[in-house]
């Protein structure tokens, strides 16, 4: 898989993978183009718009890798507010206006990339981000809900649009709205397919993302109502998606009317700001997705983005930034370079194109169902758990800016925010010198170390939001293959902006070969009594502490009793470790939370875990929790995946690779697919014993990398009778394959004699 | 002590005040006395009196018989021009100054009559951040080793203070500013850059410091281990903050240049160490 070069024959070889990948992306991208668009009260098409021309330009000009680019969902307040306040009501002059706030806000991206201010998003307390992506959620939640429901013509600000949800809910049971109740069950039953979609783990059902199942079960609903019904479509017209008759030949034209107009550059700052914001934190979240480890640059990025926005603004897009969602479906489906992004534009273009009168058959409700579950998944109460645990000072700092943006706007609520985090600092010191006197100064040492040539970066004083790009610039300069040690042992004070960041440079460097230990926060107060958990330790070592103490389920006291049986050792803890999982192809575009409920023998050859990960963030979120079986094999074997034929969900990660058929088994090669680099070793490793197992053993998906074989049945927590059966089949996999070893050495050794 | 070391600092000044820090100074003065075989010239700003007189004899008494090795100097007037003026009148070679703890007692910076006798002295000034009733032994020096016309006399004069204070250890930290690298990195192709011209620019700098080790004489050099830091960071900082890490037990820095107005503008080299004193820090001239 390492092979994907910049060279041509590597770029080609890339490019079914590219294309497929963009296709299924260019799946969820038009419902949430229209969708969002919708949201923010522009023309459907301007959403798609605006994810054609961020593909175009951005695949060109950017410089990230695996990045998906179009309209996202932190702007649809943004764009909301200005479209229907900027005219005083006018919703089509407002959209005008808009058009050209976005090409103003593009200009000043660019300027931001080509000055290389993308460290500015470092100065955001990431406690006030999260509370603003809250906010977000709920306002998006809010007034979607209504629209899912078919109430499109309510309006109002987040707060009554929410407590007027039970209204819109009972309006349904009223018997003259019974042409509007069945658009709302179309939007509910949306919503439900976006709650249970990532629960079906059905291979063929996954191929097709959530939004598109809406799309197509809609439009297959009105085809229903055409072709087979003798009833009219339920659905008024007022409830579809509308779309010019020709969508590529009449554009509008912006109006820079309002150009020095003090609310129109309040929308420019805000657009800006909001569109960085959540380009930056995607290209920073979707880095830790990429296959191939590379690093993004972040302002030749912005620059591209800009770049976009002034394009799509000009032919009436919404502007561009990077999404997360469909960014993580990207490297999901394969995505390894920018052509992927390319693709997905061209994608919707003839989607667009050729498919015009279908997309007019959505109903906005099931569009609306899409964005309140994004909404919902944005202010999920797990994130407020999540920020709870950390501490109750960035519990209050997440409510202030939540409150806060929720009745001002964004930019306010971001700089409450960012205002009541220095309060809490300097409340939590008891001192306003102590920040105020070295603020401005250079507080972070680096240097190679001479004798073992690891990094050594000592930070003094105090080490927060405000300084945390000095920081964050030296660490950046360290190739993450090496060892690196961070030191706070000079450093008063480290809030958790800084501990968060410093925690995904840890993945990075683990992801990448390296290493990154903090040391030094032990010594600072990290006594329960008081709240400055913060300062002190890493947010979820705590966590850790709490649950080493908690009782053990029943299968983890049976998950002792069996370490026990083989006299074994059993680890309940959580462990955030995963370096010696992380290495293999399966777990490549997946983000391994931790693993815990370890069994492993005294000379730690075999070890069962139950691994938590993800596949990505927002859509493909769901954790799936799974149990493998490591085996530590004594020599080393060429690497390999072993897999039952049909199962596509593994085997695309593999694409390029042929399957290799083994001489002599037809029956072996028939039913397993066996793929790796270097197929003549491979063959020459599969001996005869080796093949009998696998054709007499119950299935496993068995991957190697070369010293460790990976055994998993299914992608769920194995039961203890399953875990039993595992240990069986891994240590008798391994008595093979050390025979086979043991027997080529002695075949070997006479040969090298002679 | 070797007689052989001591010609660097023949006259030793020391200012004093009567403060609670009075016995510490004096007796850690009297140490450095020792060390390099000097004289030391007492100087108090103030009235000469009777009980303040007793009270320096009584003081010096514990260290020498030698009555002469001793000068105390009773002046009024400005702190700075005082003490300045009379370091150049007795020809001292080294001027010592206690630093001021600040409230957490943890970190230490100097007055701005220490400062403006730092800038404006003619000899070296030795800035001690605890001065102490005991003697506390130096076993590690951290030297600058500047690209800077002055670093080798400095460098080959912490030779000889290190035989002197009898120290194990000399680190000679080569500080390379950032703007050499001219490398801004944003992704892996200008990460792999940076990597390599940093990795070039630490190796010609150590060649440059090895060249100067290399004129230093063999037996200043005598059993003193030699090492050798390039670091990328801010000048004048970083050197401090290293000597902190490490636990250095004296830094020794070259003077700045006459300050020029634009000094008093943009924050000299050695503000950063002034401001915040990392170890005992002895500005070599």
């Amino acid at each position: 898989m390492e092979k994907t070069n910049t060279t041509t024959s590597g770029f080609i070889s890339q490019l079914p993978k590219n294309i497929f990948s963009g296709f299924v992306v260019s799946l969820i991208a038009l419902p949430l183009g229209l969708g969002l668009a919708l949201a923010s009260e522009a023309p459907p098409i301007s959403g798609i718009i605006a994810a054609i021309a961020g593909g175009i330009v951005v695949s060109l000009f950017g410089g990230s890798n695996v990045t998906i680019t179009g309209p996202g969902n932190g702007l649809v307040v943004v764009l909301l507010g200005a479209i229907t306040t900027l005219a005083n009501g006018d919703v089509f002059q407002g959209y005008l206006f808009t058009l050209a706030a976005i090409i103003c806000s593009g200009a000043l991206m660019i300027i931001i990339g080509q000055l290389r201010l993308g460290v500015l998003s470092d100065f955001f307390p990431s406690s006030a981000i999260q509370g603003m992506l809250a906010a977000i959620g709920i306002s998006i939640f809010a007034k979607q809900f209504h629209v899912m429901l078919a109430n499109t013509s309510i309006k109002g600000d987040t707060i009554s649009l929410l407590s007027d949800i039970p209204n819109s809910i009972l309006v349904l049971f009223e018997p003259e709205y019974h042409a509007v109740a069945i658009a709302a069950l179309v939007g509910i039953i949306s919503f439900l397919i976006m709650v249970f979609y990532g629960k079906i783990r059905n291979k063929y059902f996954q191929l097709v993302p959530a939004p598109m199942w809406i799309v197509l079960l809609a439009i297959g609903l009105s085809y229903y109502y055409e072709l087979f019904s003798n009833q009219p479509y339920p659905i008024d017209s007022s409830l579809l998606v509308q779309m010019p008759d020709d969508v590529f030949s009449n554009f509008p034209s912006p109006d820079f009317s309002l150009l020095f107009d003090l609310k129109f550059i309040s929308v420019v700052l805000a657009i800006t700001l909001i569109s960085s914001i959540e380009s930056l934190l995607s290209i920073k979240a979707v880095d830790k997705l990429d296959p191939i480890k590379r690093r993004s640059n972040v302002n030749k990025d912005l620059t591209a983005l800009g770049i976009a926005s002034i394009v799509s603004g000009f032919i009436g897009g919404l502007n561009v930034v990077t999404v997360i969602a469909r960014s993580s479906v990207n490297v999901n489906n394969g995505g390894t370079n920018r052509t992927s992004n390319l693709f997905h534009s061209i994608f919707l273009i003839l989607f667009v194109v050729l498919f015009q009168d279908q997309l007019r058959r959505i109903p906005l409700t099931a569009l609306a169902a899409i964005l309140v579950y994004t909404g919902y998944k944005l202010a999920a109460p797990r994130n407020l758990k999540d920020v709870a645990k950390i501490g109750k000072e960035q519990l209050l700092i997440f409510f202030a800016t939540i409150i806060a943006t929720i009745t001002t706007n964004l930019i306010t609520g971001i700089l409450i925010g960012i205002l009541a985090t220095i309060v809490i600092h300097f409340i939590l010191n008891r001192s306003v010198m102590f920040f105020v006197r070295s603020l401005f100064k250079p507080n972070v040492l680096m240097f190679k170390e001479e004798i073992h040539g690891n990094y050594f970066v000592s930070v003094k004083n105090f080490s927060n939001f405000m300084n945390y790009s000095q920081l964050k610039r030296r660490l950046d300069t360290i190739p993450e293959t090496q060892d690196t040690i961070i030191d706070f042992s000079l450093c008063d004070f480290v809030d958790y902006t800084v501990q968060e960041s410093l925690l995904g440079y840890q993945e990075t460097f683990k992801r990448k070969g390296g290493s990154f230990e903090i040391t030094g926060l032990d010594i600072h107060g990290t006594s329960s009594e008081h709240p400055l958990a913060v300062r002190s330790l890493i947010p979820f070592s705590k966590k850790i502490k709490s649950e080493t103490t908690s009782n053990l389920t029943k299968r983890q006291v049976d998950l002792q009793h069996i370490a026990s049986d083989f006299s074994w050792q059993y680890d309940p803890k959580k462990n955030k470790d995963v370096s010696s999982v992380q290495d293999f192809v399966f777990f490549k575009t997946k983000k391994i939370n931790h693993v815990n409920n370890s069994i492993y023998d005294n000379q730690s050859i075999f070890k069962i875990s139950d691994i938590e990960f993800s596949e990505g963030e927002f859509i493909a979120r769901t954790l799936v929790r799974t149990t493998v079986l490591t085996i530590n094999l004594k020599n080393e074997v060429p690497k390999f995946t072993l897999d039952k034929e049909g199962l596509l969900e593994f085997v695309y990660k593999f694409a390029g690779f042929k399957d290799i058929n083994i001489q002599g088994h037809p029956d072996f090669s028939k039913r397993f697919y066996l793929l790796g680099e270097h197929p003549k070793e491979i063959r020459s490793f599969f001996k005869d014993e080796l093949v009998l197992f696998f054709e007499s053993n119950p299935y496993y998906h068995i991957e190697c990398n070369g010293f460790y074989l990976l055994v998993i049945r299914k992608e769920r927590l194995a039961s203890i009778k399953e875990i039993k059966a595992l240990l069986d089949y891994g240590t008798r996999l391994e008595k093979v394959i050390s025979n086979i070893q043991s027997n080529e050495i002695v075949l070997k050794s006479p040969k090298i004699k002679s | 002590m070797n007689e052989l070391f001591n010609h660097k600092f023949n006259t030793i000044l020391i200012g004093v005040a009567f403060s609670p820090n009075l016995k510490n100074n004096i007796f850690e003065a009297m140490r450095m006395v020792d060390f390099f075989d000097s004289k030391l010239i007492i100087v108090h700003v103030g009235k000469k009196t009777q009980e303040k007189e007793e009270r320096i004899k009584e003081l010096i008494s514990g260290f020498s018989e030698d009555d002469e090795k001793v000068t105390i100097i009773w002046k009024q007037g400005d702190p700075v021009s005082v003490i300045i003026d009379t370091a150049a009148q007795y020809k001292a070679n080294l001027i010592m100054l206690g630093a001021i703890p600040r409230e957490d007692f943890l970190k230490f910076y100097i007055g701005s009559i220490a400062r403006k006798i730092t800038r404006n002295a003619h000899c070296s000034v030795l800035l001690i951040i605890k001065p102490s009733e005991d003697l506390r032994p130096c076993n590690h020096i951290v030297v600058n080793g500047l690209k800077d016309k002055k670093t080798k006399q400095t460098i080959i004069d912490s030779f000889e203070v290190a035989q002197n204070l009898s120290a194990q250890k000399l680190t000679i930290v080569e500080e390379i500013s950032h703007q050499e690298v001219k490398i801004v990195v944003e992704d892996d192709q200008s990460l792999l850059k940076d990597t390599l011209i940093k990795e070039q620019l630490a190796q010609k700098e150590d060649i440059r410091v090895q060249h100067i080790l290399n004129d230093v004489p063999k037996d200043l050099k005598n059993g003193i281990l030699i090492k050798t830091q390039s670091i990328f960071g801010k000048r004048g900082y970083s050197i401090g903050h290293y000597a902190k890490v490490v636990a250095a037990d004296l830094l020794i820095m070259n003077a700045p240049d006459r300050t020029a107005f634009l000094d008093r503008i943009f924050v000299h080299d050695i503000e950063h160490i002034l401001s915040e004193l990392p170890t005992d820090v002895l500005i070599m001239r």
